[in-house]
């Protein structure tokens, strides 16, 4: 579904994914792992089309939408939740939920899709007329997937899901992304937590200062030392 | 001193907040959205003022009709001002942005002497002064306070009510998320400072029934504007609201016990006293 071919990005002079080469399949889940400034998040964002690429291709579904900008790529059917969650703080539940499906063909099915998202996070439901900042970090998160849910996206990017949640929080959450999965999403996530996030996808890439160095089915590389690797980079 | 008189001026006071207000959330809008003040904000305002003098004048417009040719000609003003100045400059530093709008304040003012030369022109409507319990209210101000309500009635609806609307106090608060959404925020930016012209519009419009208009104009009603933003909060609409009404009633107020110079002076020392304690305005920056 996607394909992200020898792409190289960066920001002005620095450049942060050399020559990158992914894929992620229709129903698959897949993970980017790699110690802290690897460029996860610039491969999430690059994407999302936050950052543009120098050379190489982005494909979904065959078709190419490199160069296109973040506003389009969302119509192609990529949602992005981005790290730190960036919900609307001063925007109600609904609200940030009802910008999820900005799209004019999102807004046909606005009732719907808010109903489902209320269905799986049923704690969204209970806050809807609340103003998202006063919510806690975990129903941030939650807020912030099911605002991207609510454009029907064929891919969802999940960029550091866990990021400053309580450990209670973290088994939670990862409990509603196996969820969100059922539902037929695909999903490219980045995390941290790594043990955790590999008995969530079907395969993992590891990602080290901008190059994928090892990539391969969840289950091989939980038992190589590719853990230890992805926490310590080397 | 007659209470009478007091009441009165408060009256007015509360009447010129309206207008006053409406030019603040016009400015504080675009300042929201698009991170800009507009420094020339109330030289579109005087802009309008001279459409509906000329429209009804020279052209023998209806008075409503020529408010409304008021409207449509500073939105489109606003789209160019973003589209000509703004957009060209996003990316560069704040005082840079500062300085354009700041040209553009020049150049409009000369454009109008240049034009119009400096004389002030008015409409000299005939238009009723009410007695009510022996205060004496203008019609003209009455009828700009209702028109300042019904406006922000309808921006308030808009923002809260329409998808647009919310994507413009989302892209205040995130701007790279809203695009995540797919928002175009070109669009958003380009919407946003047509109705921040339109704003300006229509306060033209409420102006000029009540004042005269000349070159100048701007410089009595855009500093009081800025200092308004400042002191409610950039950005922060409700914060507007109240700096506004404050603002007035010590002018209106002040300027009936005092003179309308002396009440300008304590205007702007209650806005440096209380810029000292709350440098962030009276509610804080940004709702």
């Amino acid at each position: 579904m996607l394909e992200v071919n020898a792409v190289t990005a960066g920001y002005g002079e620095f450049t942060a994914l050399w020559d990158v080469t992914l894929t992620v399949n229709a129903g698959e889940a897949v993970a980017v792992v790699g110690p802290n400034g690897a460029g996860k998040t610039t491969l999430m964002r690059v994407i999302s089309g936050l950052v543009p690429i120098r050379t190489g291709d982005l494909r979904l579904d065959g078709r190419s939408f490199a160069g296109r900008r973040a506003h389009e790529i969302v119509a192609h059917g990529i949602a992005h939740v981005p790290e730190g969650r960036r919900i609307f703080p001063r925007l109600t539940v609904e609200e940030n939920l009802k910008m999820g499906g900005f799209l004019p063909a999102s807004r046909r099915h606005y009732a719907e899709s808010v109903g489902s998202i209320f269905e799986l996070f049923p704690v969204l439901a209970e806050r809807r007329r609340q103003r998202a900042g006063t919510l806690s970090g975990g129903e941030q998160q939650m807020l912030a997937i099911g605002r991207a849910l609510m454009s029907k996206p064929k891919l969802i990017l999940l960029d550091e899901p866990s990021l400053g949640l309580a450990p209670v929080m973290v088994l939670r959450l990862f409990e509603l992304i196996r969820r969100v999965r059922q539902e037929g999403y695909t999903i490219l996530i980045v995390e941290q937590n790594v043990r955790q996030v590999l008995s969530l996808v079907d395969r993992a890439y590891l990602l080290e200062v901008g190059r994928i160095k090892v990539e391969g089915r969840a289950a091989d590389l939980a038992e190589q030392d590719f853990v230890r690797k992805a926490y310590v980079g080397i | 001193m007659d209470p009478i008189l007091i009441a009165e001026a408060a009256i007015n006071g509360i009447l010129l907040g309206g207008v006053l207000a409406l030019l603040a959330l016009g400015l504080n809008l675009i300042f929201g959205v698009v991170d800009i003040i507009w420094i020339a904000y109330v030289e579109l305002v005087m802009l309008g003022m001279y459409a509906v003098y000329w429209l009804v004048t020279a052209y023998g417009w209806p008075l409503p009709l020529a408010a409304l040719g008021s409207v449509a000609l500073v939105t489109v003003l606003g789209l160019l001002v973003h589209l000509l100045i703004i957009a060209p400059i996003l990316s560069s530093p704040p005082v840079n942005q500062l300085l354009a709008t700041g040209g553009l304040l020049f150049f409009l003012q000369s454009f109008a002497t240049f034009l119009w030369a400096t004389d002030h022109r008015s409409l000299r409507l005939a238009l009723p002064i009410l007695e009510v319990f022996g205060m004496f209210l203008s019609f003209a101000r009455l009828l700009a306070f209702a028109m300042s309500i019904l406006a922000m009635l309808g921006l308030y609806l808009f923002l809260t009510r329409t998808y647009m609307g919310t994507a413009i106090r989302a892209v205040s608060q995130d701007r790279e998320a809203m695009a995540l959404m797919g928002a175009d925020t070109r669009k958003v930016y380009l919407v946003t400072s047509g109705i921040g012209g339109a704003m300006a519009g229509l306060a033209g419009a409420l102006l000029i029934i009540q004042y005269s208009v000349h070159p100048h104009f701007g410089a009595a009603f855009g500093p009081l504007t800025f200092m308004i933003c400042v002191l409610g909060g950039l950005g922060n609409m409700i914060g507007a609201v109240v700096a506004s009404l404050l603002m007035s009633e010590v002018i209106s107020v002040g300027g009936i016990i005092t003179s309308t110079e002396m009440a300008y002076v304590v205007a702007f020392v209650i806005f440096i006293v209380a810029i000292f304690v709350r440098p962030e305005g009276i509610l804080g920056r940004r709702e």
